[in-house]
């Protein structure tokens, strides 16, 4: 193709951002993570209300400083783990999402892909902040979603770097 | 594509509709198209530079409508070469000039060009040219003590901008055009004006600038046509080959209802210059001043008063993500653009607010709003009761995400 015009969303899209589903912090959350930095201008803040002894998701809620398709990816996966169990929440991939959204144009797949980092890695945070050993199906080492994550953030520190060049100073 | 029909039924069909995207697209005026429809249609659609009497016809129509473009400008027609965009002005302007002139190998270009010309000077690094990138104040102004040192026997071109397209800007070109034209009388000076041409006076005759690009789309006038005024005893090499015309430095075909059209807007646009700025100024105040005190946590980038140009608005929102803003102003009739990452295909924000110093999280949150002489005092009211609400609820969405 010569032409590189990004498909537009897909009405899923728009109907989530239009009434988001799971939207707002949680107070009684049994863990809460963020993925993403405000510099690349988009962030997911993810809070999972969690049954302990079955380690199921009760729910799970978010808030999103994103645009359009970052604000659906959120919402639709907070749909997506309602009531499954840690482990099936864990094996969530962006390409679900995506598919469930009816598709993400391909330049705004990453933020279906920050979504998974923000939620794996409130899973992971579940279990080191209760001290629990670490199931089989959690691998030691971190994903892709999370290296995504990670790699978006770590661009945020070299964008804010390199912009406080021009940032005249408080002084 | 056919689940875009869905996602428009998704949309949904808005109370109003309140178009300011004019940065990004515009409609013509019907006065316009009237210009345009017998040039198609009937009479001097021929080519002007053929010896029949369609051809003459069309040269006499050719002249004619140069003259009316040239008029507000105070530059002779003669000086006007057509092209198809302001981007290939623009690149004509910096490519064109280099064959011509060999010797000299350095271009200076302020931080806030358009990308045609910040992308054009750029593209000649690997051919030994060097580009020197002037900054700017944190309203945008360029540095034109910068410029000053900057200047050397080396120095081919200098290319500022008449004003800003995105922050609206007016900058200093003719303190910049001085200390240019003090240091060396031979480098030359080319100013990109399409977001000035029909906003501020213009002399281009006064002004004593070498080259200036101006474009007809937008002051509502076709798409596909623009000029690059060119002084005379200037040269310039065309980009591309082609057949002889009466464009030298544009080898096609030329279009006759294009310039209909180009020139009509022309002198619709200077009919009643100085009531349509005054008319504009006033509704972009109401607008501006409405938001930023309606709103807060906001920023205007840019300057205010007199030093901007008179349809330009642009705000950044703090706490919100531009993209999702343009979503949620677009579902409440108003059509804008954002600067935020996640509203360009390269996933950057505006180079121009972060030259300016915003902080990527100010320049996500920025929202350009434009105003022209088909917008309304009540479409203005309009939007000024629909953006607190839209604010409030992409900040709701944002939360507690601490920024």
């Amino acid at each position: 193709m010569s032409s590189r015009i990004p498909l537009p969303y897909a009405p899923r899209v728009l109907e989530l951002f239009q009434h988001p589903e799971n939207l707002g912090r949680m107070e009684d959350a049994t863990v809460v993570a963020t993925a993403g930095s405000p510099a690349c201008g988009d962030m997911i803040a993810f809070y999972l209300k969690i049954d302990e002894g079955k380690s199921v998701i009760i729910k799970s809620s978010f808030e999103s400083y994103g645009c359009a398709s970052n604000i659906a990816a959120a919402s639709q996966l907070t749909i997506m783990i309602e009531n499954k169990t840690l482990e099936e929440a864990w094996n969530i991939t962006w390409g679900e999402i995506s598919e469930a959204l009816g598709g993400l144009p391909k330049i705004k797949t990453h933020c279906g892909s920050l979504a998974v980092g923000a939620l794996r890695r409130a899973i992971r945070t579940y279990y080191k902040e209760t001290n629990k050993a670490l199931p089989d199906w959690l691998p030691p080492d971190l994903t892709r979603d999370e290296h995504h994550a990670l790699e978006e953030e770590a661009l945020a520190d070299k964008l804010a770097k390199k912009y406080k060049l021009n940032v005249p100073s408080d002084e | 594509m056919s689940n875009v029909e869905d996602l428009l039924q998704q949309h949904g069909t808005p109370p109003k509709d309140v178009y300011l995207d004019w940065e990004n697209g515009s409609v013509i005026d019907k006065e316009v198209l009237d210009a345009m429809i017998p040039i198609y249609l009937e009479k001097t659609f021929g080519n002007p530079a053929i010896t029949h009497k369609v051809g003459w016809e069309t040269y006499d129509f050719y002249v004619k409508a140069k003259t009316t473009i040239a008029k507000p400008l105070n530059v002779d027609p003669q000086t006007i070469a057509l092209t198809h965009s302001f981007t290939e002005s623009n690149n004509l302007a910096i490519k064109g000039l280099l064959p011509m002139y060999k010797k000299k190998k350095k271009i200076i270009v302020s931080e806030v060009e358009h990308l045609s010309v910040i992308h054009s000077a750029k593209s000649l690094f690997d051919r030994q040219y060097n580009v020197d990138i002037v900054p700017v104040s944190n309203d945008g102004t360029i540095n034109l003590d910068v410029l000053q040192e900057k200047l050397d026997d080396d120095t081919l071109l200098v290319s500022f901008q008449t004003a800003n397209h995105e922050i609206g800007t007016i900058q200093p070109i003719k303190e910049a055009l001085e200390i240019v034209k003090d240091k060396n009388e031979d480098i030359f000076f080319h100013t990109d004006a399409t977001a000035a041409f029909g906003r501020i006076p213009l002399d281009f005759n006064e002004l004593g600038v070498d080259l200036a690009t101006f474009n007809s789309n937008k002051i509502l006038g076709p798409k596909g046509i623009a000029a690059l005024y060119i002084k005379e005893g200037v040269k310039l090499k065309s980009l591309y080959e082609g057949q002889l015309s009466v464009e030298i430095l544009s080898p096609d075909v030329e279009n006759p209802a294009l310039l209909a059209g180009f020139s009509k807007a022309v002198e619709i646009q200077f009919r009643q210059f100085d009531k349509l700025k005054a008319d504009i100024t006033k509704l972009r105040d109401k607008l501006l001043y409405g938001l930023l005190t309606s709103i807060e946590r906001t920023e205007i980038n840019g300057p205010s008063g007199e030093r901007r140009v008179p349809d330009n608005v642009n705000i950044s929102y703090l706490g919100c993500e531009g993209e999702a803003l343009t979503v949620e102003c677009s579902m409440n009739g108003i059509y804008v653009s954002s600067g935020s990452a996640c509203s360009s295909r390269v996933l950057m924000p505006s180079h121009i607010l972060t030259a300016i110093g915003r902080k990527p999280e100010e320049a996500h949150g920025s929202l350009l709003m434009k105003l022209n002489r088909l917008n309304t005092e009540e479409q203005v009211d309009y939007v000024l009761e629909r953006m607190p609400k839209i604010i409030s609820r992409i900040r709701s969405i944002t939360g507690g995400i601490e920024l």
